[in-house]
């Protein structure tokens, strides 16, 4: 337990202090984390800490990531992005894979070694590309989708790779292994599949995709929905830790990837209105473990290996992230990928990954690469992947400015719509929504009444369960990008704490909010929302105009009173609004009470008809001149030649 | 420097071909005033007092509008029944826009040719405008003959958009920066791309 706690904190302190510096500097947060291993790998040492079983726990932040990557794919943007995924992806992995198998078999390594070694580089870092693409905004351009499905499609060649290297064992270093630890892969005693033959196994494999498709489709909901109705937030983490975890531990059973198993749950879940609420629970364990298994990475540093071999080594990684680069610039050429777009994915791309790692540790256990080797390729992987936010900040500082020009367009009436979050969909909200759609614009419904949500959902409505109030919960609906939060809560307490904490962290999204009162109105003011809407105002002038109408008043007339009307509450509206002060009482309030008074005393005179006070500005068009004006007119006609 | 103010009409504005090129290129300049009235005034609740400091605070008052069954699009009209008031703009003391300047910008459907005494609308464009031109004298103001451009559905497919737009925004300039030849103007009926009145700058 003691040592835990050590280890946790120190882990804790490295990244505190180090990711804030780095990220800072700009150098984003993942070499912060890496500096933060390197720094502490000393003192992990001296406590003899076995930094690879740390990392092959922390691994699972990337297979949370890939989770949470799922759920961001609905399966039909899966099915457009199809040819991105195999050709530039299929092509990026076989290309590569059959360069630095030529070049290492040029160095003098045998054709099996080459080959492993070909497909271990192959690979990109999907945990850096990804965090550091989302950190920068990057995710959603041209560069960055092309990034994005080529690592996905890595992510899942790692599976077939995984069942293809154990082929390429060599008999010598079978016997050496064999004799020192026995094929031991980290997976092998939960695994099932050593027991069966090929066509069980296959049925299993299939088995076991059909299962997780078919919890995600039918099971699930009802889960949450089951889960929604004790309203405890911890109990929704549970369960959605325990759905990633239930599912990671299925696949390895029937020995397939663990990520692969859950970015399928994750895409499954794409469409549910849960997906939202298990982004927010997911992401800061994701977070956390990322963080942790980047640390590792730092610390698996062998400075001393490094020392001896520094220039072989150095060479060996500046070869392969040029040839990886040189690869991926002739890919998107090929695939259309232009302007700073193309750099983008050529030197983002441009690193060996954690799943070489992975890929290497088990080369060794399955005697495919000798040990001296592969801890030589263990720091070339480590480097590269250490170089990757150079090439980020290369990329940003000197190369995307250049393309800036080129890439403006001129702007159109209606510039690229961005969404709308809507945080309540009841009477009200719905009926925002409603118009939004119909206009065209992109809406993310938050709502946390799950009954309420299975009836949209039936009506084809996009709504997501989750509190609104959760910061985390806004972040997975995409506070950051949104261009627009409507709020339409009946809770009066929240709807004032939602507009003050978005107005503070988020003055970029503009505030829409549904006022249940007066009081309310003057709050909500205070907290810095603007556009107020009163839920009862507008039918409530629609009855008194209706009611002006049918006592014999003309339509226009009674419109125009109705306008006037408006014209001077909201005046008044305004001024009380900013004498309003929600720390003090409203009836200590003096300058409040001193304005409210004179208002009433505009609205008595008003209503005895003896005040213009609505009149003023709504007839003025259409009161005739006086007789008078009429003839002075005449007369200065007559007076002109 | 004149002190320009640009009202802009077009309640089609998302069809509209030339006039909203028009609207955003007047917009983009620095030194003027842009209203765009169906902007500002999306319910036709039209403020009186602000449109009248506004006209005050400006010399040369230019409305860029299609021509809509022979005249503007209705919200003008409001704007002129509200804003151009009894002792504001006419009648015995309604003296506050004396001396200002009213110009059109106008674009027509129609060919040039069907705008005279033997073509199909059998007035010129000029006399359809007369309403506006003796509203401005009625105000003491004095009316500048219209920028106009006609057989203007056809000009995408001509590539007169362009040409007229850039014309617009040389006179909008010209016109902020007193190059505009108002004495040559008003010898014209109407003013074109081809025949706008400005001065070098020196």
């Amino acid at each position: 337990m003691d040592s835990f706690l050590l280890l946790a904190f120190l882990f804790l302190v490295a990244g505190v202090i180090a990711v804030p510096i780095a990220t800072r500097l700009g150098l984003g947060s993942v070499l912060g984390y890496l500096i933060a291993g390197i720094a502490i790998s000393p003192l992990l040492d001296l406590l003899h800490v076995d930094v690879v079983s740390i990392q092959h726990f922390a691994e699972f932040g990337v297979v949370m990531m890939l989770f949470l990557v799922g759920l961001e794919l609905e399966p039909r943007m899966l099915w457009t992005m199809r040819n991105k995924l195999l050709g530039l992806g299929g092509l990026q992995v076989v290309v590569t894979a059959a360069l630095v198998m030529a070049i290492a078999m040029a160095f003098g390594q045998p054709w099996s070694i080459a080959l492993a070694i070909g497909l271990v580089f192959a690979l990109s870092s999907t945990a850096i590309v990804l965090q550091t693409l989302s950190e920068k905004g990057l995710m959603k351009s041209d560069g960055g989708q092309s990034s994005f499905s080529v690592l996905l499609f890595q992510d899942i060649a790692v599976i077939p790779m995984l069942a293809f290297i154990p082929l390429l064992a060599l008999p010598e270093l079978q016997q050496l292994t064999a004799a020192a630890h026995g094929a031991d892969d980290g997976h092998a005693s939960l695994s099932l599949v050593d027991r069966v033959t090929g066509w069980q196994r296959a049925l299993l494999t299939v088995g076991a995709i059909a299962f997780v498709v078919i919890v995600g489709t039918y099971l699930i909901r009802p889960i949450f929905r089951f889960i929604a109705v004790a309203r405890l937030r911890e109990l929704f983490t549970a369960t959605a830790l325990l759905l990633v975890i239930a599912i990671a531990l299925l696949m390895v059973v029937v020995g397939l990837s663990p990520a692969l198993g859950v970015f399928l749950a994750g895409v499954v879940l794409a469409n549910s209105e849960y997906r939202h609420e298990l982004e927010s629970n997911i992401d800061p364990f994701k977070g956390l473990l990322l963080g942790v298994f980047f640390i590792t990475v730092g610390a698996a540093i062998e400075f001393e290996l490094l020392q001896k071999n520094l220039g072989a080594i150095l060479g060996m990684t500046f070869g392969l992230v040029i040839l990886k680069a040189a690869v991926l610039y002739v890919l998107s050429r090929i695939f259309g990928i232009s302007g700073s777009d193309r750099w983008l994915f050529s030197l983002g791309l441009a690193q060996a990954g954690e799943f070489g790692f992975v890929l290497l540790t088990f080369s060794v256990a399955n005697s495919v690469i000798p040990s001296a080797v592969a801890e030589q390729l263990m720091l070339v992987v480590t480097l590269s992947m250490l170089l990757t936010p150079a090439l980020f900040i290369a990329y940003e500082k000197v190369i995307a400015p250049r393309f800036v020009d080129a890439q403006e367009r001129d702007a159109d009436d209606i510039d690229e719509q961005g969404s709308v979050i809507i945080a309540g969909h009841g009477r009200f909200g719905g009926i925002v929504n409603r118009i939004l759609l119909s206009a065209g614009f992109k809406t993310v419904v938050l709502d946390y009444q799950s009954e309420q949500l299975d009836v949209l959902r039936a009506f084809g409505v996009k709504v997501f369960f989750g509190d609104a109030m959760r910061p985390d919960l806004l972040h997975a609906a995409g506070i950051e990008e949104a261009k627009m939060l409507v709020i339409a809560i009946d809770d009066k307490a929240s709807a004032t704490e939602l507009v003050r904490y978005v107005t503070e962290n988020y003055p970029h999204v503009y505030v829409v909010v549904r006022a249940i009162d007066r009081h309310h109105v003057y709050e909500l003011w205070s907290a810095g929302a603007r556009d107020i809407i009163r839920e009862t105002f507008d039918s409530s002038l629609r009855a008194g105009r209706s009611a002006l109408e049918a006592l014999g008043v003309h339509p226009y007339d009674a419109e125009r009173q109705v306008r006037g009307f408006v014209i001077n509450d909201q005046e008044q509206m305004l001024a009380l609004a900013s004498s309003y002060d929600p720390d003090i009482p409203a009836h200590e309030n003096e300058e409040y009470v001193r304005r409210t008074r004179e208002y009433l005393g505009r609205y008595a005179e008003a209503m005895k008809g003896h005040s213009d006070a609505f009149g003023t500005r709504i007839d003025r068009g259409w009161v005739p001149p006086s007789l008078d004006d009429v003839e002075a007119e005449e007369k200065k006609d007559q007076e002109q030649p | 420097m004149t002190k320009l103010i640009v009202y802009y009409a077009h309640p089609g504005h998302k069809h509209s071909h030339i006039n909203r090129f028009m609207a955003r290129a007047a917009e983009a300049l620095d030194g003027i005033t842009f209203v765009d009235l169906y902007r500002d005034y999306p319910r036709f609740d039209i403020d009186t007092d602000r449109e009248q400091q506004r006209l005050l605070d400006h010399d040369v008052v230019l409305f860029q509008f299609p021509l809509f069954w022979y005249s503007t699009p209705s919200i003008v009209k409001e704007w002129q029944d509200l804003v151009l008031e009894h002792g504001f703009a006419y009648g015995s003391d309604g003296d506050r826009l004396a001396g200002k300047r009213m110009m059109l910008a106008v674009t027509a459907a129609g060919p040039e040719e069907a705008y005279s005494a033997g073509g199909y609308q059998h007035y010129s464009l000029r006399d359809f405008l007369r309403p506006l031109e003796q509203t401005a004298r009625l105000c003491s103001m004095r009316f500048a003959a219209p920028y106009v451009l006609y057989s203007s559905l056809k000009a995408p497919s001509t590539g007169d958009v362009e040409p007229h737009v850039d014309g617009y925004r040389r006179l909008l300039e010209a016109i902020r920066d007193d190059r505009y030849d108002w004495d040559e103007a008003d010898r014209r009926e109407t003013v074109d791309l081809a025949s706008l009145p400005i001065r070098e700058a020196d």
